[in-house]
């Protein structure tokens, strides 16, 4: 059965492909360095950088949604939350659990910074979803790469490589993703705890088991589950913790980081990305928050980046200085010689006048 | 040409004689071959270094071989390049049970991963047919999928880490033991780049706990229609199982003479269908399977009662293609993917072009994800049988494009696949795909001529689109 088409958001006016295309064509004749926007509401993440603004917000619309299939397509400017509700409607969701940080969050925008929420470890990254693009290359041409099915390898897989490019590869028009169904029914068990150590080893250990987590999360005073998916009774009664009945409020308020820990003025906020069985850091005056069964550590630290690069690519993981602090600075982990190298080339061969979100990643491109 | 690289490296690497590479000649789809250069199979890591120091210094094409199993002549060799085998890389070097992790060489064959880890009740999840014998190296050149795909992902989902020797020489680390890493997903691009980007040297895999419990039921069906809307039923009632495969009357009938399971030869296709899980899920999910398969039409539905009768519904579809092997002098398979909606009449319009082209086929493939595999039978030594086997093979991939599909869902275009992507993709399209190789490899040394078509050959290609009814006059056979 096809999506019925509701209303005026799926009328082709809101395709403004045409436009976005002559933009890019005009920028990069005249080298025009181009800043792409969405709902802005991740205009926090990355590096702060000028350029003229080149907005997709009105590129919106659902354009085929088949739940059999479990793929949505979509125009990049479609609010994010028009495309939750949706599938929500139809029993499915975006199992990689994407953060809005926004009312105003596009779908464009959630690809393009590729990050994932709470059940990442446990259902697969943004990267994982995604099936294929159409997007605008800094020569403004119109390029499709993958399709609507779950298997494809014609061609090197540019859609992934789109994934968390922030928008610096290409212009992203189009997203097709796999979906999948909500889960039938879902828990949260919480259980105090104090010791950053014993919390660790408790994600590691149920993590290992065949239990259907789909999330995890340690704040310093609480060790807390999620559950999720057909019959979970049995798994939950094996977890020697306390069933928290608005425990599904906690995990949106974790993703969109309205907890205190997220909310508190105070120094900047690090994303620490390590190996799920690294023990507790170097950083423990520092206040911390643990998900992802210990493979994401959140961090506020006045410590300067080195000194924290440092600690986190020792254990062999990287730290993004996610928000707040020197946005001109490198914001993330920098690459070694000879990646690097080779991220500056696939930059030019996607975009050879740097016209797309230049700097936005890296201070050289 | 090859002279000053034989005092770098030990002789007893060096295969010359006609005998020695003639094994190398070809992979999986032998209707290609050529006579390697020379076939070098390295024993440390300096060797290959040097071979590909060699290889940039002289301009020399590489082709990286693992076990040779590819079905789109990827790891075809060339006349006037080196072919170089993995072969003795075949180290697990490091099983992490608590990450839950493997740290590989390339060589390592894809079953003595999971048996490796099996002590740990661990497992690896791609599960191409193939694995007793492919590697891991060519399992990430080829992104290659298996039966459980459907619930557990390809390769690109499940490997965390590469080390990869680039052209130039570079030691590129892409990924990390972490669940993600700054800059672009390199990852991704890699994988399923068919050795045009770089020689994939060590693989981090990621492995599972194993289920609890795995049960499987075999449905019959009068119809392929029935057995079609039954696969998106299961689906569209949120269940993803761990495998979901059909196969048609001919392909079971080949199977059941081969390995005599008890298939029910006088179906039209049957869907075998594997939930795993913990014990009360199962049961939910069988309930629920069997009632939609029922309502579909099947007529017959079997629960394999114990672990070996589950072996056995297996083994049927695990042994298809030899099966089909035995029946026919050669076959050639196809690999399209299509939306599962347009199953049934994709299957319907192959079995049409079947009789246009006079040639048998028999479907076994995984439904659950929509990729198809046709097995075109025919006799290679009956003239005009196997240009006849490859032009339906090539109407059967755009159809799949026509349909929204795609003309690769795991084999890969190797050499094979060449015209069909001038199809799927345009000429912007295609100058990106040689863009990112010109990152990689400027001078087109890796596995030059493969994955991606020259646009000289798609401007060729249409201009003789435009001739096909002449092309195909009888006269012009007899020359
Ligand atoms: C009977 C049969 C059943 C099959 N079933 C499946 C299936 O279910 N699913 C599936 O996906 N495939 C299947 N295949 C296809 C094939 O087994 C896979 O593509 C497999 O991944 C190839 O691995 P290999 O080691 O044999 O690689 P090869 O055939 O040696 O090489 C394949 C390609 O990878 C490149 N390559 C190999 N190793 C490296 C490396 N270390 N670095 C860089 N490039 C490298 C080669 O240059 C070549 O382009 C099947 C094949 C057969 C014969």
């Amino acid at each position: 059965m096809a999506y019925p088409l509701i209303g005026s958001r799926f009328d082709m006016s809101s395709d403004i492909s045409a436009q976005l295309q002559e933009s890019v064509q005009t920028a990069m004749t005249q080298s025009v360095p181009l800043k792409i926007v969405g709902g802005q509401s991740k205009a926090f993440y990355g590096r702060a950088m000028e350029g003229q603004i080149l907005s997709i917000a009105g590129h919106q619309g659902i354009i085929s949604y088949e739940p059999s299939e479990l793929v949505i397509t979509a125009r990049a400017g479609t609010p994010l939350q028009e495309i939750s509700q949706t599938l929500a409607a139809q029993g499915q969701c975006l199992a990689f659990d994407p953060p809005h940080f926004g009312e105003t969050a596009t779908w464009g925008g959630t690809i393009a910074c590729g990050l994932s929420g709470p059940a990442r470890p446990y259902q697969g990254a943004a990267r994982d979803f995604v099936l294929g693009v159409k997007c605008l290359n800094g020569k403004g041409e119109i390029l499709r790469f993958g399709g609507q099915v779950m298997k494809n390898v014609a061609g090197y897989d540019v859609s992934r490589l789109m994934v968390g490019a922030l928008g610096t590869l290409g212009v992203l028009l189009e997203i097709s993703c796999k979906v999948l169904p909500l889960p039938a029914e879902e828990i949260t068990l919480v259980k105090p705890m104090t010791s950053e150590k014993e919390a660790l080893a408790q994600m590691i250990f149920w993590g290992n088991q065949t239990v259907p987590l789909t999330a995890s999360c340690f704040d310093g005073e609480k060790l807390l589950f999620r559950l999720g998916g057909i019959a979970i009774q049995p798994a939950q009664q094996k977890i020697p913790a306390e069933v928290w009945n608005e425990g599904n409020l906690f995990w949106i308020e974790l993703r969109e980081q309205r907890l205190p820990f997220f909310t508190a003025a105070g120094p900047p906020l690090w994303r620490l990305s390590v190996p799920p069985t690294t023990p507790p850091l170097e950083l423990s005056e520092e206040k911390q928050l643990i998900e992802w069964g210990g493979a994401l550590r959140w961090l506020r630290s006045d410590l300067p980046a080195e000194t924290i690069r440092a600690i986190v690519a020792q254990v062999g993981g990287h730290a993004t200085l996610f928000r707040g602090g020197d946005r001109t600075s490198e914001v993330f982990h920098p690459l070694a010689n000879e990646l690097e190298k080779l991220h500056r080339r696939l930059k030019e061969q996607f975009d050879p006048r740097l016209i797309l979100n230049p700097r936005r990643m890296a201070m050289n491109w | 040409m090859f002279q000053q690289l034989y005092p770098l490296i030990p002789q007893s690497v060096i295969l010359r004689s006609d005998e020695e590479v003639r094994p190398y000649e070809c992979d999986g789809l032998s209707v290609y071959t050529e006579r390697p250069g020379v076939v070098i199979i390295p024993n440390t890591l300096e060797e290959v270094k040097t071979i590909i120091r060699f290889c940039h210094t002289y301009q020399i094409p590489l082709v990286t071989r693992g076990a040779g199993t590819s079905l789109s002549g990827g790891a075809l060799p060339r006349k006037d390049g080196i072919l170089l085998s993995l072969a003795k890389f075949n180290r697990i070097i490091k099983i992490d049970p608590i990450n839950r992790t493997a740290r590989l060489e390339p060589g390592v064959r894809n079953l003595a991963i999971t048996q490796a880890v099996t002590q740990y009740g661990l497992y690896y999840a791609p599960d191409p047919s193939s694995q007793i014998a492919c590697t891991i190296g060519g399992n990430v050149a080829e992104n290659a999928g298996g039966v459980h795909c459907l619930k557990y992902g390809l390769t690109v989902h499940n490997i965390l880490e590469l080390k990869v020797l680039t052209i130039e020489g570079d030691w590129l680390t892409i990924g990390s033991q972490a669940w993600d890493t700054p800059g672009y997903d390199l990852l991704a691009l890699i994988t399923g780049s068919e050795g045009l980007l770089g020689v994939i040297m060590e693989v981090t895999v990621k492995l599972l706990p194993k289920p609890e419990q795995t049960c499987v039921l075999l449905a019959a069906f009068h119809k392929v229609t029935m057995a079609s809307v039954a696969v998106a039923n299961i689906i569209a009632a949120g269940i993803i199982p761990a495998g979901l495969e059909m196969m048609d009357n001919a392909a079971i009938q080949a199977a059941e003479d081969f390995v005599r399971v008890g298939y029910p030869v006088k179906a039209a296709a049957i869907l075998l269908c594997e939930l795993d899980g913990h014990r009360d899920e199962i049961d939910k999910q069988l309930k629920q399977v069997s009632t939609l398969l029922e309502s579909a039409g099947a007529y017959e539905i079997r629960l394999a009662q114990n672990e070996q009768q589950r072996l056995q519904f297996w083994a049927g579809r695990k042994a298809a293609f030899p099966a089909v092997g035995r029946i026919s002098p050669d076959y050639y398979c196809m690999d399209g993917t299509i939306p599962r909606r347009h199953l049934s009449e994709v299957l319907q319009r192959i079995s049409e072009l079947s009789q246009q082209y006079g040639l048998a086929v028999a479907n076994v493939f995984h439904a659950g994800d929509g990729n198809l595999h046709p097995l075109i039978l025919f006799d290679a030594n009956r003239k005009g049988e196997l240009q006849r086997a490859e032009e339906f093979g090539g109407k059967i991939l755009e159809l799949c494009v026509e349909v929204g599909g795609t003309i690769t869902g795991e084999h890969g275009v190797g050499i094979e696949k060449l015209n069909q992507m001038c199809i799927q993709f345009n000429t912007a399209e295609l100058t990106q795909f040689h863009g990112i190789k010109s990152a990689f490899d400027s001078a087109g040394l890796l596995n030059p001529g493969k994955a991606i078509p020259t646009l000289h050959r798609c401007a060729e290609l249409g201009a003789m689109h435009v001739h096909h009814g002449q092309l195909r006059l009888p006269e012009l056979e007899r020359f």
